[in-house]
This record gives C-alpha cells, sequence and structure tokens, in this order.
C-alpha cells in the first residue's frame, strides 16, 4: 500500500463538483483478424457517492467492455484504448501506471461478474479468498483476517457464516456464491462498486434479494454503484438514473423515473416495450425487430437505423449527436421529440 | 453437489427484517467443537489437501512403499549382508543359478548374487528417476508459468527454445550429452542431466496449456479487479489450477526415466559397470532371458514397484488438490 500510489487521487470530495467517477468519451477497440472491432464509440457517464447508474444494453453494446476499461482489465492487446478519459476524483485512472491502478483495484473501485461460481477460485475456501483481501491489502494477520470474513459473511446474510467460512465455493448455491462475491468486492469500503450482470445467472426469487442486498450495502456506505444489466425489470427499484447503450454508444440516459414514463429514443422505447407484462397477457410478445449491428460493419449514419420505425432519410446519413433534452437527459435520436411524444410506433 | 445451502436462501429462512448488526444471526448455533481443525484457523489450499492426504490409503501405502524404497538405497546393508561390489561374492561357475538358500533371488550371468544388486541398484535407479523429475519438474514447470501467464512474447520465445528441443532426437541427444561429459567425474548425474536435458520441454508444454485454460476462467480476471497483482495471480490464482495434469505427467514420467537410464545403460554410456542400477541389471539380463529370467524379472519387479508408488502419490496428491473431489 505505498501511499505514492494513491497520493494522486484525494481520500473524500474531490476537486469542486468533480463527480466521483466520470468517463468521458471513451473509445475502445479490439484488434481482430477482420479489422478493429469497435466496441466502444465515445461513451461518457458520471456516478456521484450514494448514486446508482444503471447502465442498460444488450449483448454486444459494449457496456462490459466500458466497465472493464475502467476498471483497467482490459488485455491490451488485443484491446486498445485510442481516446477518452476515466476519471477518478479528477484524476485520468488511464494514465496511471499499473502499480496505481493496482492501488485503485478492489480498494477504491471493486467489481462483482456476473457468474460467481467462476468468479471464485475452485482450490481456495470461500473464507480465505475474502479474508485474503484484509491480508493482501491491509497487511493483517491470518486469524484477524478470518475473523473480518465471518463479520462480512454475516453482513453478505449467508446463514451460519461462521460455520461455513470453510467451505468451497462449489459448496454453495448459485445465490450464495454471489453473496461471497459481494463480500469481496464490499471487504475494502471501496468508494465505486461495479456490479457487472450480477443476477443474470440466478434465478429470479434471489435474484431480488441480491439486487436488495446490494442495495442495502450501498444506503450504508454512501457507495456509487454501476449496475450493468440487460434486464429493465431489476433497474427500476434500485437505479436512480439510467444510461442505455446501443452499438458502443449511449443513446439515451435520463432519471431513472423519465425513462420508465415517456422513453426519448426509440431503442429504449423498443426495450420497454418488450417487457412481458401481466395486463398484455395471451399477447404476442413485442421484440426489436432485425439483429444488433455487426461491429465491423456498422451502419451509416445512426445506428440504430436499420431497424428503427422512427427512420427518416437524416438517419442513414447523419450520426445523431447526444441531443439534450434536459439538464438530466440526453437522447442521440434525431426524431426524439416524436419519440417523446409517442407519435409512431 | 450438496444442494443443501440452497433451502437457506429461499422464502423466511432470510430474515431481511434483522438489520445489519455485526453478530452472527441468531440461527446460527454456536460454534460446533468437532470442526475443531477447521475452527478459527484459516483452511489453506495446502493445509486442506494435508488433512485431506493423510486420511487416504492410497497416499499412506504409497508413502510407506517410498520410504522403505528410500532406506533401502541408503542403507542397503540393512537388507542384504553380500556386498555385491566385492568381486568374491560372484562365482562364474554358479552363474544362472536358480534360487538357493542363500541368494532367494538366484545368480546373474557372473554368478553375482541378484538380491543383493537389486538392493544396492536402488539408489542409483531412484536418484535418476526422482532426480529427473524434480528437475523437469521446476524447470518446465516455472517457464510453462511464466509464458502461460504472460503470454506475448514471453510466451514466443520460450515456446520456440522447447520446439528446439523437442526436434532432439531423444536417445541421439541423450547419447551425445552422455559421450560429451562423460570424463567430467559427474558419475550418474550425467544420465540426470542427459534426461532432463531432453524431457523438460514435456512438462513446460503441460503446463502451459493447464495455465492458459486457467487464465482465462473468470476467477483471474475477478481477482484482477480485486487488486490482485500479477504474481499473486500467478502463484495464487494459476498454479493451484494448473498444477493437477504437471503432477500426474511427473509421476508417470517418473518410470519412463529410470528405464531410459536401463536403455542408456544398455547403449553403453548410462550408469556402467562396476556400478549398479535396475536399469544396468536388466540390460545384462535379457541375452539370456529365457535360460534364466529371474536376474531380469526381479530389478524389473523392483522398478515396477517404484514406479507404482509415485504413481499413487501423484494420484493421491492430484486429488487432495481438487476440493471437488473431496
Amino acid at each position: 500500500m505505498s501511499k505514492t500510489s494513491l497520493e494522486a487521487l484525494p481520500a473524500e470530495g474531490g476537486l469542486g463538483n468533480e463527480p466521483l467517477l466520470a468517463v468521458d468519451d471513451l473509445h475502445v477497440e479490439f484488434a481482430t483478424r477482420g479489422g478493429a472491432v469497435k466496441a466502444v464509440n465515445g461513451v461518457s457517464y458520471s456516478l456521484d457517492a450514494g448514486e446508482t447508474l444503471a447502465v442498460l444494453g444488450e449483448s454486444g453494446s459494449g457496456k462490459s467492455v466500458t466497465a472493464q476499461a475502467i476498471m483497467g482489465i482490459l488485455d491490451i492487446p488485443p484491446a486498445r484504448i485510442p481516446k477518452g478519459e476515466v476519471r477518478f476524483h479528477g484524476t485520468d485512472l488511464l494514465k496511471l501506471s499499473e502499480e496505481a491502478r493496482t492501488q485503485v483495484r478492489g480498494q477504491r473501485i471493486a467489481m462483482i461478474f456476473q457468474d460467481a461460481l467462476s468468479a471464485l477460485n475452485p482450490v481456495f475456501t470461500v473464507g480465505w479468498q475474502i479474508s485474503e483481501m484484509f491480508r493482501v491489502h491491509r497487511g493483517m494477520s491470518k486469524r484477524d483476517s478470518m475473523k473480518k470474513a465471518v463479520e462480512l459473511m454475516d453482513r453478505v446474510r449467508i446463514p451460519a457464516a461462521k460455520q461455513r467460512v470453510n467451505d468451497y465455493p462449489h459448496q454453495f448455491s448459485g445465490g450464495m456464491r454471489q453473496r461471497i462475491m459481494i463480500a469481496m468486492s464490499i471487504a475494502l469500503d471501496p468508494e465505486v462498486l461495479i456490479a457487472d450482470e450480477p443476477t443474470t445467472a440466478l434465478d429470479v426469487t434471489v435474484q431480488a434479494q441480491v439486487m436488495e442486498l446490494l442495495a442495502e450495502l450501498q444506503r450504508e456506505s454512501n457507495m456509487g454503484m454501476i449496475l450493468i444489466t440487460h434486464d429493465l425489470g431489476v433497474v427500476a427499484d434500485v437505479a436512480d438514473k439510467i444510461a442505455v447503450m446501443y452499438a458502443g454508444r449511449i443513446v439515451e440516459n435520463a432519471p431513472v423515473h423519465d425513462i420508465y414514463k415517456a422513453p426519448a429514443h426509440p431503442y429504449t422505447k423498443g426495450l420497454l416495450e418488450s417487457i412481458p407484462r401481466v395486463d398484455h397477457k395471451g399477447q404476442e410478445l413485442y421484440a426489436i425487430k432485425g439483429l444488433p449491428p455487426n461491429l465491423l460493419a456498422m451502419p451509416t449514419g445512426c445506428a440504430f437505423h436499420p431497424r428503427c420505425p422512427y427512420r427518416q432519410d437524416n438517419c442513414v446519413t447523419d450520426v445523431p449527436p447526444l441531443y439534450e433534452i434536459s439538464g438530466t437527459r440526453n437522447s442521440a435520436c434525431h426524431y426524439w421529440r416524436e419519440v417523446l411524444d409517442g407519435d409512431q410506433g | 453437489m450438496s444442494e443443501t445451502p440452497q433451502m437457506g436462501q429461499v422464502g423466511p429462512a432470510f430474515p431481511d427484517t434483522q438489520s445489519l448488526t455485526e453478530n452472527p444471526p441468531p440461527s446460527a448455533p454456536p460454534p460446533v467443537e468437532q470442526a475443531k481443525k477447521k475452527d478459527s484457523k484459516p483452511a489453506s489450499l495446502w493445509s486442506d489437501a494435508w488433512y485431506d492426504l493423510r486420511r487416504r490409503p492410497m497416499f499412506i501405502f504409497s508413502l510407506i512403499l517410498i520410504a522403505i524404497l528410500l532406506v533401502m538405497s541408503f542403507w542397503p546393508s540393512l537388507f542384504t549382508s553380500i556386498d555385491p561390489f566385492d568381486a568374491k561374492t560372484c562365482e562364474l561357475s554358479t552363474a544362472r543359478q536358480g534360487p538357493s538358500a542363500g541368494h532367494i533371488f538366484g545368480r546373474d550371468n557372473l554368478g553375482c548374487d541378484v538380491y543383493a544388486k537389486t538392493i544396492y541398484g536402488a539408489k542409483n535407479s531412484i536418484i535418476i528417476g526422482v532426480a529427473t523429475t524434480v528437475i523437469t519438474a521446476l524447470v518446465g514447470g516455472l517457464l510453462g508459468l511464466l509464458a502461460g501467464t504472460r503470454g506475448g512474447l514471453t510466451d514466443t520465445i520460450a515456446s520456440r527454445v522447447t520446439e528446439v528441443f523437442f526436434a532432439i532426437p531423444s536417445i541421439l541427444g541423450a547419447l551425445l550429452i552422455t559421450a560429451t561429459f562423460r570424463d567430467q567425474g559427474l558419475g550418474i548425474w550425467i544420465v540426470v542431466i542427459a534426461l532432463s536435458v531432453l524431457a523438460w520441454p514435456m512438462t513446460y508444454r503441460i503446463m502451459r496449456a493447464a495455465v492458459i485454460t486457467a487464465r482465462s476462467q473468470d476467477f483471474v480476471l475477478a481477482a484482477r479487479a480485486l487488486g490482485a497483482g500479477q504474481s499473486r495471480i500467478m502463484f495464487r490464482h494459476l498454479l493451484p489450477n494448473a498444477l493437477a495434469p504437471v503432477i500426474v505427467i511427473a509421476t508417470i514420467n517418473l518410470g519412463g526415466f529410470i528405464a531410459a537410464e536401463a536403455a542408456l545403460s544398455f547403449l553403453g554410456v548410462g550408469v556402467t559397470s562396476p556400478d549398479i542400477s535396475w536399469g544396468l541389471m536388466i540390460a545384462d539380463a535379457r541375452n539370456r532371458f529365457l535360460e534364466a529370467p529371474l536376474p531380469l524379472v526381479f530389478p524389473a519387479l523392483f522398478l515396477s514397484i517404484t514406479v507404482l508408488a509415485f504413481i499413487m502419490l501423484g494420484d493421491a496428491v492430484r486429488d487432495a488438490l481438487d476440493p471437488k473431489l473431496r
């Protein structure tokens, strides 16, 4: 824990109104045989302490890649970050040395993953893995760190934590494993927690419990949380604001209630309409037509235009900028007014 | 696997109303004393594996066998009063005689006692087998771990170098090395060196492949996301998950090395008379195998038992290192 590497990052607060974490015009490419795949094309979002940002989008929209770029765990190469900043307390993480970034990871910004079974090391007991966080980063003794591990397991509501601390990951159920993963990630009281589809691998009842746990831990510690998901249902209760991603760009961002009330981008609208609803029982489930774009051969103009019911001629040629709808709301659609008013579709 | 813990998280077993106290939930019974060995002390991979190993009959059995073989290697006079290095104990007139009272394994081509030679031969054979296995596992294993973890240029260079070694025909290579350095006074260690130089690339490849498989798994990414440095990832996350195939191949190779020593001895460059090794005995006896099978059968039997003991040991260790098999 060399202080030098963390010096650049003020412990509390920040510079002026600099948000806790700000992603600014981030670009990520992957070198492949077919050329550079542009997975992330100019994503910007920001997060304050105690705030939950939900990043929504289908597979391949670049939401996980953005998160991995924030964490600095992309394999470079094949990945490349040609442009952009990730500012944490105003310091651009992308410019820090690998050593300094390792200090940030886990201690200041932590991440949990979709499949907790594969995200836990199969050959170590869960207690060992949780307590390792304290031994490595806090220099605690084995005995003390083990006590802390049991405390943490209690805190994430693992029943009989004391008896189960020496069990192996495969001896736990999916929901319990995800709780262990959460315990590891909050062990060092990070300021930002990135949850990459934390409930996708779980069944519905367990999903709700895990989400509730995350929300509660966040309230307690005033963490900023980035919740990456493709499930709009999961988002509604916990998120403060939503960023919708499509083909590596943010197509809409807004406070959570605005989006549910009236989406301002046809893609968001499509997502909302494809949620199964009780009052539409018996009717055919709505699906957005077409397929996500090939990142190697992106459509011209607006990337969503081949699938868009609001398409006009200029959508095919002009890339829509992120129009400002209100102080807190943006949409990357030339016709956001029509979408907002629900004229069509 | 155990499905019971799943019950714990469904429904009312989960008192959400109970707020976040630091105390254990009331449902948790006081710490059970029967789990004494696991209590308070963090169970590490190795201590758990050791705990598990001590309860495996196969491990105990192989350990006893190996202990006997080691005692035999270093204190052969405990097992036999005949000193095979003493020429007076051999009588040409009794060559290839069958078992008799003083010579339970019979006599070999030169009329020497087969039992005494087998006992005394253990030392060289076991030293060659174990030393070569350890050297190849360490060199190949570490290089493979490094190449698999780092990838990129490190991997490319290491892999091209191993391919050069793979391209050397093993018997010719060993002949070349032993013949070149035979006058350096290295004794049987020249055989160890020759075999190690030629055999480490196999361990390297297996370790590298296993590490690459482990590297692509989520827990490595998760470990990085939680702030683990490269050496921690290498030794804590990749190595334990890649060790199993290396242990298996190492223990199987051990027998192969003892057999390769026999082949070199047969060609006259390995262990040479008047030194004794099982390989040399087998090589000497095989011309007259049909006439007198025993001088070949006994060292071969000991060789098989040695190999078996180490394979059983390797198997037990591999199983103990995999928590899912406990």
